[in-house]
């Protein structure tokens, strides 16, 4: 919410910096001419042009620290299930709460669900499986206030394995839910 | 070194005729009581070498069909290439019921005519080949103890398609079912390497003329084959969400044939082919749905919050059996499409998925869990008598061949997916390693 009110100060603020950048260079070109009058007009837009400046480092700032939070999210992105379940287990919850936090805060940036399953139990049962796992997760995300518009979910089941063994580590690692920006 | 020479030369022969054989076949376990044959190896009547040698290719055949145990060459008795040769007692002696004698003889360059005989040997020991019979009331000479006297002229690249053609008269001689030895299998290969992991395959029953029909950078699964034989229907992730497809095999066209939001999976061409089974979960989660293909229309089948997929047609094309969650875990259902009305199939072991029925509709096919173990299944509707398959592991992905005598699987061999082969009876067993990368999702096409 916080990074539209940016954005849309942003789309205000940019036309008027360039407008204020043309105005500048058309007085100094009048100026050289001789009006020792216009110093002060000039002290003026030097006040307006810094201001702007300033709105677009804080932009610039917002935006870096967007790509920070991504960033740490995307470090802390996946949740692994017990066999054949779909529940969510609740060692994930801190870091599910941070994602549906980030993303409640900034609805303009949306988030791909991948489910996946491990390679027991046929693979279009494994579709199924995945599709659930990942929807455990859209359903936890929009109950603590994420937009649904904000969601989208893909199940891989079986197909896309993080872990290509048959170990029983392996296929825990294989039953996961990834989210993806 | 001139013999040095011819050796080398012949060991380079020897991989690259082997080379043909992307899957090769290996038999792991047979069955003692395969009835006893002989198939000779037909005479040469050509200059240089044959194309190919015919009895090799029909005696792999006939073993692999878990029917039948061609004896070695080393056991035969005398090397003859025509019915009226043949010494019926040495034959009956080393157990052999039937002999396939033959020859070939190039006609023209790249020509040759195909000449066979299938010899009935206990017929033959009785009548000594000379049984009469009366006909207008006349006593006539009669042949009831040859089964079958042919002959046709082929192509140098039309030996191994004629030899599948001769084992098919021999198995349908001997049996009196269909030969599926003139089918193809489609299936999918993952490789870890290269731009293009996941291919849809398509090969000879037995693993010869392998041919790549589509290579993609995302999954491909589910191939099935249109009852034609010409389109298969599968499911692709290329555009990072599950969409139906159909390809043309023979000219490689591709068509969209769903593509909703969430699951597009699981499809299966009706008999008639003029419907497509599929799981779609537009509505919620994973339903059963009939898309009829021309007007695209959707029928839905199912309407249950758990997991139903995995829809299959009965032969007649009046019922579908699924897989289902609605009872706990997933077991196998039978929906009749006119009624509507569902039952439950299969009670046995934690779970069943992947069921089909064989193509007389008396036998369900499916993937058993037994003490976290997966295997194949069976059993028989009328009965009830359920019986465990394979003892590989990780089996799934059954497919039945169109004559109900073999069912082709993928199973975990040396920690790779590979495709496996077991008999509906269950007592013959045979695995065919690929050269590389993971071979699964394997379907057996119809009669071609």
């Amino acid at each position: 919410m916080r990074l539209n009110k940016t954005v849309k100060a942003l789309a205000v603020a940019l036309p008027m910096f360039a407008l204020a950048a043309c105005s500048s260079t058309s007085e100094e070109s009048e100026q050289s001419q001789t009006d020792t009058n216009s110093q002060q007009s000039a002290m003026e837009e030097t006040v307006q042009v810094t201001a702007a400046e300033r709105e677009a480092m804080i932009a610039e700032q917002k935006r870096q620290q967007l790509a920070e939070q991504l960033e740490a999210l995307r470090s802390e992105h996946i949740v692994y299930f017990d066999f054949d379940t779909s529940t969510l287990n609740s060692q994930f919850a801190s870091i599910l709460d941070a994602h549906a936090k980030f993303l409640s805060e900034n609805s303009n940036v949306n988030v791909l669900i991948e489910g996946h399953a491990d390679e027991r139990g046929t693979p279009e049962y494994n579709i199924a499986l995945g599709e659930r796992r990942a929807k455990a997760v859209e359903t936890y995300l929009q109950n603590m206030g994420v937009s649904s518009s904000q969601i989208s979910v893909v199940s891989y089941g079986e197909e896309k394995p993080m872990v290509k063994d048959r170990s029983e580590s392996a296929f825990a690692k294989n039953r996961r839910a990834v989210l993806v920006y | 070194m001139k013999k040095l020479n011819t050796f080398i030369a012949f060991l380079i022969l020897l991989f690259t005729s082997k080379a043909f054989a992307a899957l090769e076949i290996v038999i792991t376990e047979g069955v003692d009581s395969a009835r006893p044959i002989a198939v000779l190896p037909f005479k040469w009547n050509g200059t240089g070498m044959m194309p190919e040698s015919l009895s090799e290719v029909i005696s792999n055949d006939l073993r692999r069909s878990g029917k039948f145990n061609p004896i070695p060459e080393s056991n035969f008795p005398q090397k003859i290439s025509h019915v009226n040769q043949i010494d019926y007692s040495a034959w009956a002696n080393k157990g052999v019921e039937a002999v396939l004698v033959g020859e070939v003889s190039e006609v023209s360059i790249g020509r040759y005519l195909v000449k066979y005989q299938l010899v009935d040997v206990i017929r033959g020991q009785i009548t000594g080949g000379k049984s009469q019979m009366m006909s207008n009331g006349q006593l006539v000479q009669a042949s009831d103890h040859i089964y079958v006297d042919k002959a046709a002229e082929i192509t140098a690249n039309q030996f191994r398609r004629y030899a599948h053609t001769i084992s098919n008269v021999v198995y349908e001689k001997l049996t009196g079912t269909r030969g599926a030895f003139l089918t193809k299998i489609a299936y999918v290969i993952v490789r870890d390497t290269g731009n293009y992991p996941y291919q849809l395959v398509i090969s000879d029953y037995d693993g010869f003329n392998e041919h790549v029909l589509l290579s993609s950078k995302e999954p491909l699964m589910s191939p099935t084959w249109h009852p034609n034989g010409n389109l298969l229907a599968y499911v692709t992730f290329e555009n990072h969400q599950a969409q139906i497809f159909s390809i043309d095999i023979y000219t490689g066209q591709r068509k969209m044939l769903t593509s909703h939001n969430g699951i597009n999976s699981a499809p299966r061409w009706s008999p008639d082919g003029k419907q497509l089974a599929m799981v779609l979960s537009k509505d919620g989660n994973p339903e059963i749905y009939i898309m009829d293909v021309a007007t695209k229309n959707l029928r839905r089948v199912t309407r249950h919050r758990a997991i139903d997929t995995e829809p299959s047609w009965s032969p007649d094309g009046n019922s579908l059996i699924f897989s289902s969650e609605r009872g706990g875990k997933a077991q196998l259902y039978r929906v009749d499409l006119v009624s509507g009305k569902k039952r439950r199939l299969t009670f046995d072991g934690e779970m069943n998925l992947g069921g089909s029925l064989t193509p007389d509709g008396r036998q369900l096919i499916m993937v058993n869990r037994t003490r976290g173990q997966y295997h194949l299944a069976k059993q028989e509707l009328s009965s009830n008598v359920f019986q465990v398959l394979t003892k590989t592991r990780l089996d799934e992905s059954p497919s039945v061949a169109p004559n109900g005598g073999m069912i082709i699987y993928s199973t975990l061999h040396n920690n790779r997916q590979v495709l496996s082969l077991v008999s509906v009876d269950g007592r013959f067993k045979a695995r065919l390693p690929a050269k590389d990368g993971e071979v699964k999702a394997p379907a057996w096409s119809p009669f071609l």
